[in-house]
């Protein structure tokens, strides 16, 4: 389910409220605030219809002043075996950074699995994990993330992520 | 070395002392093209080593051990703060202007991290190009 809207104190609270008295379980969930929007993406485990439970929140989220969507869950067939790593871009902001670098990640066989921007003043940054196929030569799209960079007048660099566990 | 290096290194400390909690800066940042930074972690709340004044050109890091996640920020980059992993113990040398002695400087905890922080600064790169991964961006709280 999807929850989103103006920020304010309590959306958190008002939603999880419906949820644990109907008896559904948070179980993966993403929340984030961006500028003045709130942003919750959850995964529930729940006896009930999508569209039922979206019902049983309708109220709650009118109160909030938030949209409430649910639908069903897909099942997660794992991650696909590739190789973890970091793409980090900064530079002069612009329209289409973010189509173009993963137009390359996408063309190379890169799934992205989490991505954030940040545009501070004239700075735009992009941080992106993607995990690129076994075969492919990090190298050469490290080498491509970095053309790409200079072509958009912005600094790109692709490096493996980290793998130990602190 | 040229005397313009050594007004340029004067020009940073004046720079890096005049902006509260900023503890380093390098040339390129206040946009002189030279291999240059000054250093001073003194009064820092996470100082272990210090190693007072440091002024270097032409920096080279001889080694790095200890590595550790931490986060950091930079006056260049105002509104994020980062997770980046740095080594804990280093070596760095290099020149100092004026008298083109080369001096190598043993740091500990707070002032190695600052010290590669500013070695990037001299190769051209950000904390931003090594940050953990998508969840290690943050926007900057307060200003230290």
């Amino acid at each position: 389910m999807t929850v989103i809207g103006r920020d304010r104190p309590g959306i958190v609270a008002g939603i999880t409220r419906v949820l644990a008295a109907l008896g559904a379980n948070i179980e993966d969930s993403t929340m984030t605030r961006l500028r003045g929007t709130f942003a919750m993406t959850l995964v529930v485990e729940v006896d009930a219809e999508a569209d039922q439970l979206e019902a049983s929140l309708a109220d709650a989220a009118a109160s909030l002043g938030v949209k409430a969507s649910v639908s069903p869950a897909v099942e997660d067939a794992g991650a696909a075996p590739g190789a973890h790593h970091v793409l980090t871009l900064h530079g002069a902001d612009r329209t289409g950074i973010v189509a173009e670098v993963t137009a390359l990640l996408a063309q190379v066989g890169g799934n992205i699995t989490e991505m954030t921007t940040r545009l501070t003043g004239e700075l735009y940054v992009l941080v992106c994990e993607v995990d690129l196929p076994p075969q492919r030569d990090s190298a050469i799209v490290a080498t491509e993330v970095a053309q790409l960079g200079d072509r958009l007048g912005v600094s790109a660099t692709l490096r493996p992520a980290e793998a130990d566990v602190l | 070395m040229a005397p313009e290096v050594v007004a340029l290194a004067e020009a940073l400390l004046d720079t890096m002392r005049a902006h509260a909690g900023c503890v380093g800066l390098a040339a390129n940042q206040v946009g002189a093209d030279a291999r240059l930074f000054v250093l001073d972690v003194g009064g820092h709340a996470k100082t272990r080593s210090y190693s007072g004044v440091v002024v270097l050109a032409n920096p080279v890091l001889v080694e790095a051990t200890r590595w550790e996640k931490g986060r950091e920020g930079c006056l260049s980059v105002p509104d994020l703060t980062g997770d980046v992993k740095r080594a804990r113990r280093v070596i760095v040398r290099g020149v100092i202007p004026g008298s083109g002695e080369l001096r190598v400087v043993e740091a500990d905890g707070y002032e190695a991290v600052a010290l590669q922080h500013e070695l990037d600064h001299v190769d051209g790169r950000l904390f931003l190009d090594r940050v953990a991964g998508a969840h290690a961006l943050h926007q900057r709280q307060t200003y230290l």
